[in-house]
């Protein structure tokens, strides 16, 4: 897809996490948002995946492992075309399986059920080494925030993968510098993020990751890395594309009043209609 | 004389034992291959064997994602790190997503010996049993054991399975008919007065109690349980009809393991007394490994004295 057809189907993915979330009354905005422009890369250009047949044992394998980010994966699988976007009304809702975190029994396209922070990164070593041991050429991704490394599981997961070569592996981190309590910076400093992935003997890239050729340079440059796993630091936003929302962390898990929707939905939607212009 | 080998033992060459039959067979360690008896698979099948360091969260969750790619990955701990390390792995990345990811965790209950409490896991069936669609295998001997890997093995879906560090006797080659069935109690004993269900290293203490009650007149059939869960209900309800009371027995707390599952099913279908012998809610300490079982109670002459107990309050 081109660079502005990314743009397109991202911004139209924020709206649909809007509705979501709102129609749910419940669900995590912030981190959704912050993750769209990385997901609509991954689902619109990088990942080898046909929603025709979503459990190809050659295809690529995507795990969200920060689970909560439902209205960041849902509409990014829906306008891949793995199900309806009528489906998206039964987020969280009792009515269907559109779980509040991922769930790979239920959703077409789903590859890992997670939603406990810090364990997705662990099952996408393994499908990485599965991967290896059975010569096969799909790669994986998994999709981190930078509250969720906070968990030591995430750094038990680097060391296997750089102990096993995992070069098919490549994490990504939403460096958005919120979490639930605030800022990661002082409700637990993970910083420097690089030199600790590097630390651990990986591939470490950095990227923007709202700038879908940043984004484009990093997924080439992990693939074409040899030996070793990578993981791309993507810069980010929380709340991106909605003004109220951007850089507050109280928008992390919270659903917007009437008002608060009629406001962000008039500010996505804009920012459709500008890019169906261009 | 029977052949006297601990389960982990049996476990250790049943892996090796199967490999070429089940190629996606894959196992993983923590750092403890050889107690767990992993080291004989690691040696052979060396590509199919990953030793992840003292890291069991890690090492659950990378089973599960080889569990998605259609490998059959057994993860190897102590019970105390398999089970409870590692507990919200295992309900989290491998059971709710119903992956095909066997959980081991050797060294269980008191017979770790010497190790003392920290390594002496009471709590392992019973916080396996609590998770949704958990299968809960905990074999009494070798024969039994071996059987249990080829199961295991065939049982598409999310297992835990605990072994012993101890030897113990071999008892279940010599009963006639046998043949293990995941999910189906085994009939060692027949009795009419008590029943006694027993799972791991007590079902030989529980066939002892029934010789030493035999002597006294007191007939007693014995269950074996290797599977926990799902528990064998239609067994236990027969127990109860036909012999009107219940022993439990188990190296393991009395809250939450075998004798939980019995006391809950009959309560259901034909209340009759039930009396858990086992662990009772405290830690372990160090010892020999026979020693220490004795002196919390786990022996024949302690399942016998919960016998005469269950007698006594039939009505």
């Amino acid at each position: 897809m081109t660079v502005h057809e990314l743009k397109l189907r991202a911004a139209r993915a924020r709206l649909l996490a809007l509705e979501m979330v709102y129609g749910a009354a419940s669900g995590h905005i912030g981190g959704s948002l912050s993750s769209m422009d990385i997901l609509s890369e991954l689902y619109g250009e990088v990942l080898r995946v046909d929603p025709a047949n979503p459990r190809d044992p050659e295809r690529d394998r995507f795990v969200m492992s920060k689970g909560h980010c439902t209205p960041g994966l849902y509409p990014s699988l829906a306008l891949a075309g793995f199900f309806p976007e009528e489906d998206l009304k039964l987020f969280r809702s009792i009515e269907g399986h559109y779980s509040g975190h991922p769930d790979m029994v239920h959703v077409k396209g789903v590859d890992m059920s997670t939603g406990s922070l810090g364990q997705g990164l662990a099952a996408a070593g393994g499908m990485a080494l599965a991967g290896k041991l059975d010569g096969k050429g799909y790669r994986v991704y998994a999709l981190m925030g930078d509250g969720e490394i906070e968990e030591g599981e995430i750094w038990e997961a680097a060391m296997a993968a750089h102990k096993y070569k995992l070069d098919n592996l490549c994490g990504i981190v939403d460096v958005n510098g919120l979490q639930i309590d605030g800022k990661t910076a002082d409700v637990m400093p993970s910083e420097p993020l690089d030199a600790k992935f590097a630390a651990f003997g990986w591939h470490v890239i950095k990227a923007d990751g709202h700038d879908f050729e940043s984004l484009r340079a990093a997924f080439a440059e992990a693939a074409g890395t040899e030996g070793v796993p990578s993981v791309i630091l993507a810069k980010t936003t929380k709340g991106k594309g909605v003004s109220f929302m951007e850089n507050n962390a109280g928008w992390h898990g919270k659903a917007p009043n009437a008002e608060q929707y009629e406001q962000a939905r008039a500010e996505l939607v804009s920012a459709i209609e500008k890019l169906e212009v261009e | 004389m029977a052949e006297k080998i601990a389960t982990r033992a049996a476990y250790g060459k049943a892996l090796v034992a199967l490999a070429e039959e089940y190629p996606e067979l894959v196992v993983l360690d923590a750092d403890l291959a050889s107690a767990t008896m992993t080291k004989d698979f690691a040696a052979a099948y060396p590509e199919r064997f990953f030793d992840m360091g003292i890291a069991e969260a890690n090492m659950t969750g990378f089973a599960a994602g080889l569990g998605t790619c259609g490998k059959k990955p057994f993860v190897n701990s102590f019970a105390i790190f398999t089970a409870g390390r590692a507990w919200e792995q295992v309900r989290n990345s491998v059971a709710y997503p119903r992956l095909n990811v066997k959980c081991v965790g050797s060294h269980g209950g008191l017979s770790v010996g010497e190790d003392g409490a920290t390594h002496q896991c009471v709590e392992d069936l019973a916080l396996m049993r609590a998770i949704p669609g958990m299968l809960v295998v905990n074999p009494c001997d070798g024969n039994e054991m071996r059987a249990a890997v080829r199961a295991l093995l065939e049982y598409d879906g999310p297992a835990y399975l605990r072994l012993g560090r101890m030897a113990v006797e071999t008892v279940t080659d010599s009963v006639e008919g046998y043949s293990f069935e995941l999910g189906k109690a085994v009939k060692l004993r027949e009795g009419t007065d008590a029943t006694v269900c027993a799972t791991g290293l007590m079902v030989q203490r529980a066939l002892a109690a029934a010789d030493m009650l035999a002597e006294k007149g007191v007939s007693v059939r014995v269950l074996d349980f290797h599977t926990i869960k799902p528990l064998d209900a239609e067994a236990v309800c027969a127990a109860a009809r036909e012999t009107g009371c219940i022993v439990t027995s188990e190296e393991h707390s009395v809250i939450g393991g075998l004798g939980s599952a019995v006391a809950e099913c009959v309560s259901g279908c034909c209340p009759v007394p039930v009396v858990r012998h086992g662990v009772e809610d405290v830690f372990g300490r160090s010892g020999k490994a026979e020693l220490v079982l004795e002196h919390y109670g786990l022996t024949a002459a302690g399942i016998a004295e919960k016998v005469e107990k269950a007698v006594s309050l039939k009505k």
